[in-house]
């Protein structure tokens, strides 16, 4: 073979060499957890590194919770900024206020939770809490006392953070929309808003279905502006008013004090099922977008 | 059927509805620039970007060896990432088969991994033997960035034209030959563009550094010492219970932001250029 093919060929190789020293590394370094608990680990709910009793419940519960909440949120936002920035408005208005969302995705992790600390925090503990308790606190997912940081608070900055990505996967599913379907029901005489609802949103979905799961992917993976503003409290709240933990955050505040090599490796086996996670969502995003540019 | 007058009604209620869920998606984002520039302008000063920090209580201080150890990581990282990723996408634009598959769909599922995770990666094989580092830092940062840069190289260089391709084979050049100088060329901007574009956000990731940099108070004196980090900073003091760090954190967010934007919009313009 080739000289170059095979020195081109050692770079690609050593992508699928680094995913797969990144998976054994992390299944070494959680075999003292796996041993210990077994497959309790996923399902116990308590987490105390002092007696040494590690469960992982609640922080799939806090990750899902938060993810979903943040979906709930930012899918009919995002869908009707895209229909907005494609539909209403001149390419070049449109390319500009695109650019405004793009930055929120440019702003780093870091900074979103320096504001969700002096901002959003107090804005919950002051407006939001108290007004949901008073309106709608006969559903016990409201109950108080207000802290501030919490999983509501937490799905809210993953709400900020995933709306740019969604966005734009929908804008390029609309923008594949072929004009001939678009213009075929103008003729019969519907109004814009028909066009949209009845043609351009069904023929876009399954590119808005893969965006939304890239989305999901990107909350359910997000570490440091959630870690900031959650509380991190490894329970499982009744309110989502409470502070509480997600795989990531909790290992970006306790991994670097870890009491004991059993917590350090249970911390780990954390980050193995939230790897697991997000790569079968990856995939599955990935499966649904290459489908529909194929189909396209 | 309802009649044309409601209809009509309905399209521009509904215009409001999508023109609405935009605005409210603007409004964290104006609230966010404007925190950080009001919070953030009255510290900026030579000393703040050039000085040492101070412990909490003490005034002045500054981000100086967060803004050196931030730059040298990210330089080392970029060292490291760009010739894997140029090479490997150009295996996988240029022969094709099932190594290029199998590469390309790594890629992809890698640029998903959560960066923390590539912070207990690091941590496990790299820290474990030589310690809180520069050199760990910047490995953990070249997970996130292989993978991006990679797609993006991947994508640049197969969007180059067959007719340049065959023009050169046409000469009788090597295979090799033409890769190099003559589709990796026409590629560039584009593989300039996502090699920018990776550099922006690594420059802003913090969980890969937490137990890999793990972050210091001095100047780094060697890759092989802990380091400081703005976006590590930023976190720390954010965190912190004292004002005078609290006021610091929003100063090197707003220096941070800067520079990632700046890196953003330099992309932008290189773009349109071509």
């Amino acid at each position: 073979m080739e000289k170059f093919r095979i020195f081109t060929a050692v770079f690609a190789l050593s992508l699928t060499a680094l995913a797969m020293l990144l998976l054994t590394q992390l299944i070494i370094s959680s075999l003292p957890v796996m041993e210990t608990f077994g497959f309790r680990f996923v399902i116990e709910s308590v987490w105390d590194p002092v007696k040494e009793v590690f469960g992982a419940l609640p922080f799939i519960y806090g990750t899902l919770v938060t993810s979903f909440i943040a979906l709930l949120i930012a899918v009919p936002l995002s869908i009707g900024a895209a229909v907005f920035l494609t539909q209403y408005i001149s390419p070049k208005l449109s390319y500009v206020l695109s650019f405004l969302i793009e930055i929120i995705a440019a702003i780093p992790s870091v900074v979103i939770g320096l504001w969700g600390i002096f901002v959003l925090i107090p804005f919950i503990r002051e407006e939001v809490g108290p007004f949901l308790i008073e309106y709608l606190g006969f559903i016990p997912v409201f109950q108080g006392p207000v802290y501030g940081p919490s999983i509501l608070t937490g799905a809210l900055i993953l709400t900020i953070m995933i709306v740019p990505i969604i966005t734009s996967m929908t804008k390029d599913a609309i923008n594949t929309v072929p004009i001939l379907q678009r213009e075929g029901m103008i003729a019969l005489g519907a109004t814009r808003w028909e066009v949209i609802t009845k043609v351009t949103l069904p023929y876009a979905r399954p590119g808005i279905i893969g965006g939304v799961m890239l989305g999901l992917g990107r909350a359910i993976g997000e570490t440091m502006a959630i870690t900031m503003v959650i509380g991190n409290a490894p329970e499982i709240p009744a309110s989502l008013l409470a502070p509480g933990d997600t795989l990531a955050s909790v290992i970006a505040n306790q991994f670097s004090e870890a009491t004991s090599a059993l917590h350090e490796s249970a911390l780990i086996e954390l980050g193995l099922i939230l790897f697991i996670i997000t790569i079968v969502i990856n995939i599955c995003a990935r499966l649904i977008l290459r489908r529909e540019v194929a189909r396209g | 059927m309802t009649s044309l007058g409601v209809r009509r009604i309905k399209g521009y209620l509904m215009l409001i509805l999508v023109a609405v869920a935009f605005i409210i998606i603007m409004i964290p984002l104006i609230s966010m620039l404007y925190m950080i520039i009001k919070e953030g302008i009255g510290i900026l000063s030579w000393e703040f970007l050039t000085a040492l920090p101070k412990p909490p209580g003490e005034a002045g201080g500054g981000i100086g060896n967060a803004i050196q150890g931030s730059l040298m990581m990210v330089a080392l990282a970029s060292m490291i990432s760009i010739p894997i990723s140029i090479f490997a996408a150009m295996y996988i634009s240029e022969y094709g088969g099932k190594l290029s598959t199998i590469t390309e769909f790594i890629a992809e599922v890698l640029s998903g991994t959560p960066s923390i995770i590539a912070g207990i990666f690091i941590y496990t094989l790299i820290v474990l033997r030589i310690g809180f580092s520069a050199l760990a830092g910047a490995l953990a940062l070249s997970v996130l960035m292989i993978p991006t840069v990679t797609i993006a190289s991947y994508e640049s260089l197969k969007a180059v034209p067959r007719s340049i391709r065959e023009a050169a084979i046409a000469l009788g050049v090597p295979k090799w030959r033409a890769s190099l100088f003559v589709i990796l060329r026409s590629a560039m901007v584009g593989i300039g563009t996502g090699v920018i574009l990776g550099v922006a956000r690594i420059f802003g990731e913090t969980a890969p550094l937490l137990f890999t940099a793990l972050g210091n108070m001095y100047w780094n004196e060697g890759l092989l010492e802990p380091t400081a980090a703005l976006p590590l900073l930023i976190y720390n003091y954010a965190t912190s219970p004292y004002k005078s760090w609290q006021t610091q954190a929003w100063g090197a967010a707003l220096v941070l932001l800067v520079i990632v934007l700046l890196l953003n919009i330099g992309v932008r313009i290189i773009a349109r250029k071509r």
